[in-house]
């Protein structure tokens, strides 16, 4: 027997539309909110380093403090020369690209051209482990292990010094070189590697002047992130590159990061509102703006120069 | 067919995929200086049979062959022989036009290049570009990406690319099944002019383009077990109007495939 | 080959070939550096830490003395701490998410937010500490606490969040979500009910990412004034503390040679932790997976 009889909560609904609307309404309120937190923690970074840093430069001009080459503000006679600690992360970071950068494009040709899929599905994940491990037992590894045996080797090391940092340094960014280089290559289609091999290449010439160069932009990508994650690095400098301030390339002496100062600071007693303090800020300022440029360029890179393959 | 100059030869040829037969026992024979189709129907193992012809098929790892291919009585799967080195004197174009993202010149220039060649190299691009009917098209841009030539435009120069190392035979793997009608007749009319001086084996499932284009023609097929086999070949001419074999004749005919 | 001698190829080919095998080494090489550094260094960890693992050690309080120390405040210091990360970030993580993925698909705003989500991620963690300090610390008044800690970690991490969630409810088929709009949910009841249970595996491996990050930060914490020598537990949200990270730092920062033993304990503790926590994640994305599947 059909129905003829008008469903009951039909009709009254529109309290209940109402309340519906309003709770959906609501929630999507919320989670805009959440979204546009994300953007708010951006701006809160900026305004919270300018407000101190510029506070900083009431006391010490800009140009003191980007061109002076002596970093002293702990010590009685003050002198802000950023350039000591900017000297110390820019060795540092290259020293680390050294060794992150061949090894870590090689490991990625190998792992993308050479491994076979059974040995790729084992090696990758141990790679990630390397990535995973936290900075300071990294940094217990450079100035426990990694710098006596460089002192083994030649007596002239200082027991803090940038060379064994950066060695570590350079491991731990390895696996995110590497990875990122990888994916890069192998989203360079088959058939042009097959076009390479039809042609009489060896795997070298196809790894070499095909592959990698259909890849470049992925790989240059990956380099710059590579050289940002240096300089942001904290731990590892920190524990074994030392806290002395120089403006020198000497790896083999104690040196000071922007970031190893900056721990230093932190840990010290330095009241709010003095000097010293402030000087913490205006640092932080020269880091995030350093890597936000290095970040900056390398979704550049990407964009402007991503090979197209069709 | 007896005493033809034949430039490949194969004898008892089957192909592996791990330990499923792909393709079973097929004897065939390239005239030199001609071009010889293979047809047949979807999964038949054509560009299976002609990877075997350029050693590509030990690109694929659980891929496996029996039997000989000769070329000029070599046996190309023999003990010391060297796959990158088959692959100059045999050259194949692909299904898809693949050219390098770099310019037209440096397209045609990697084969020599990776090779050594000490001559004029600017002379020797020119000369497989004209050979493959796309020099007066892109004289003026040497220099401009290859990405940026229509899809015809492209698979000529891939064929310009593989002239380039001089080979001998030139494997065609459907090479215009990814290309409009006309740009199909124009790379019809090339391999009719280089047959003259290369050896052309293609692979295509155009019986139009086989009767077309070839002197020769071989047809394959695959059974219930999905292992591809020989069943006929001969002249060109007397395969498409008057053929040995009636599995040949259906096919040709069209009620099947 | 007629373009080139053939004794000139040969010759050619030769070199070709042992160059080919020689970078083959090379690469393999750089391989075997890597995963032989990693060997290398678990090794030398254990070797120096595991006789320092004993109950004692687990909980008892740090000391100046290396034999009597323990870690005890420092590892329920981390477990606090980045409980209260984990929960903010994935509440933001996995809100913020829904929202660009769901609700604002395509649109400006959903490009510029993850064009920042982005620049966030590569932001250097200490910068985060000073964020923290100055908001949660002095601003909301929350002191060197525990909560300060909380929020300042739950902010670096917010970005892994975002992303693996993002990509967790992208995969999810349009057409379950249209299947569920027929017939007549709204859009919440229908993320809340479809989007959300499907997306889940990919979400909790998000966070099981972000925890893994924060329980092994430093940087931040120091920043924001979390302490180095902690002779007490702490017992509230608002209480001063310190974590497990910040422990070994200090421990392998003093000269004293029993000092390396104990680090090296403190860090196999440390690295134990978040073994656990992964396997625990990749068992428990099976489960789900195999649940919802």
């Amino acid at each position: 027997m059909a129905r003829n009889v008008v469903s009951p909560s039909l009709g009254k609904g529109t309290r209940n539309a109402w309340k519906r609307t309003f709770s959906e309404r609501a929630i999507a309120v919320a989670l805009f909110l959440s979204a546009f937190l994300s953007i708010l923690i951006t701006v809160g970074i900026v305004a919270v380093l300018l407000f101190e840093a510029l506070a900083f430069f009431g006391d010490v001009t800009f140009w003191e403090f980007i061109t002076g080459t002596r970093w002293t503000p702990l010590f009685s006679s003050k002198q802000f020369g950023v350039l000591a600690l900017v000297a110390g992360t820019t060795l540092t970071a290259l020293l680390a690209m050294l060794v992150a950068l061949p090894l870590g494009l090689l490991s990625a040709i190998y792992l993308s051209e050479y491994a076979p899929d059974r040995i790729r599905r084992l090696v990758k994940p141990i790679l990630e482990v390397l990535a995973g491990i936290p900075t300071v037992v990294y940094g217990y590894f450079a100035l426990l292990f990694v710098t006596p045996i460089l002192r083994n080797i030649s007596g002239d090391i200082s027991v803090f010094n940038a060379l064994s940092a950066s060695i570590v340094m350079g491991i731990m960014i390895l696996p995110m070189v590497s990875s990122l280089s990888e994916d890069a290559m192998r989203s360079v289609p088959r058939n042009l590697r097959e076009a390479a091999y039809a042609l009489g290449s060896t795997k070298l010439e196809v790894s070499t002047l095909v592959v990698v160069p259909a890849a470049l932009s992925g790989i240059m990508s990956a380099f710059i992130l590579a050289v940002s994650r240096a300089i942001g690095e904290t731990m590892i400098v920190t524990i074994a590159a030392g806290q002395n301030p120089s403006f020198t390339l000497n790896p083999f002496v104690p040196i000071e990061t922007m970031t190893a100062y900056i721990v230093q600071v932190s840990q010290g007693d330095a009241p709010a509102g003095s000097i010293e303090f402030k000087t913490i800020f205006a640092v932080a300022l020269l880091l995030f703006v350093m890597t936000l440029v290095m970040n900056l360029l390398s979704q550049y890179v990407v964009s402007r120069f991503r090979e197209e393959y069709e | 067919m007896q005493d033809q100059d034949f430039i490949l030869q194969t004898r008892g040829l089957s192909v592996y995929y791990d330990t499923k037969k792909a393709v079973t026992d097929v004897d065939l024979d390239v005239v030199r200086n001609r071009i010889t189709a293979i047809i047949g129907p979807s999964g038949c193992g054509k560009s299976t049979l002609l990877r075997c012809f350029n050693r590509m098929n030990d690109l694929i790892p659980s891929a496996r062959v029996e039997g000989q291919v000769l070329f000029d009585g070599l046996d190309l799967y023999g003990h010391d022989v060297d796959p990158t080195e088959i692959r100059y004197e045999i050259g194949m174009v692909f299904q898809r036009p693949n050219p390098f993202p770099k310019t037209i010149y440096d397209n045609v220039a990697f084969g020599p290049r990776i090779n050594g060649f000490q001559g004029n190299l600017a002379e020797l691009v020119e000369r497989s570009l004209v050979r493959a009917a796309l020099w007066d098209e892109v004289k003026d841009r040497l220099n401009a990406s290859a990405l940026s030539l229509s899809g015809g435009q492209q698979q000529r120069l891939c064929i310009a690319r593989a002239l380039a190392v001089e080979p001998r035979v030139i494997l065609m793997d459907e090479p215009c099944s990814a290309l409009d009608p006309i740009a199909t007749l124009a790379i019809e009319e090339l391999m009719r002019e280089l047959s003259e001086d290369y050896s052309i084996v293609i692979v295509t499932h155009n019986m139009q383009q086989a009767a077309r284009v070839s002197h020769y023609t071989a047809f394959l097929m695959v059974e219930e077990a999905r292992v591809g086999f020989l069943v006929e070949f001969g002249e060109s001419r007397q395969i498409f109007t008057n053929p040995e074999d009636e599995r040949t004749e259906a096919y040709i005919t069209g009620r099947f495939g | 080959m007629a373009v080139i001698p053939q004794s000139e190829f040969q010759r050619r080919q030769a070199r070709r070939k042992w160059m080919g095998r020689a970078f083959h080494g090379l690469c393999l090489l750089s391989v075997c550096i890597a995963l032989g550094m990693l060997a290398v260094l678990l090794i030398y960890l254990l070797q120096q830490g595991v006789t320092g693992i004993d109950w004692s050690f687990l909980t008892s309080f740090p000391s100046r003395h290396s034999d009597k120390a323990g870690i005890k405040p420092a590892m329920l210091g981390s477990i606090y701490v980045v409980l209260v990360a984990g929960v903010v970030s994935f509440t933001l993580g996995v809100a913020t998410a829904l929202f660009l993925e769901e609700y604002a698909t395509r649109s400006k705003f959903a490009t510029l937010a993850k064009i920042n989500i982005a620049n966030l991620a590569g932001v250097p963690s200490i910068v985060y500490g000073i964020l923290g300090l100055q908001i949660f610390v002095h601003s909301m008044h929350l002191g060197n606490s525990v909560l300060a800690g909380g929020f300042t970690l739950a902010l670096l991490v917010l970005p892994i969040v975002i992303v693996a969630a993002s990509e967790a409810v992208r995969a999810v088929p349009p057409s379950l979500r249209e299947g569920s709009y027929a017939l007549g949910a709204t859009r919440w009841q229908v993320i809340w009910r479809m989007v959300i249970p499907q997306a889940f595996p990919g979400i909790l491996t998000g966070v099981i990412l972000a925890v893994s990050r924060a329980i092994g930060e430093t940087a931040p914490l120091i920043a924001m004034g979390a302490l180095t020598f902690v002779p007490f537990t702490p017992d509230s949200p608002l209480s001063r503390f310190t974590v497990l990270p910040i422990q070994i730092f200090n421990w392998t920062s003093r000269p004293q040679e029993g000092f390396r033993e104990t680090a090296a304990a403190g860090i196999i503790v440390l690295l134990v932790i978040l073994l656990v926590m992964n396997a625990g994640a990749v068992i428990l994305r099976n489960r789900f997976q195999n649940k919802w599947e």
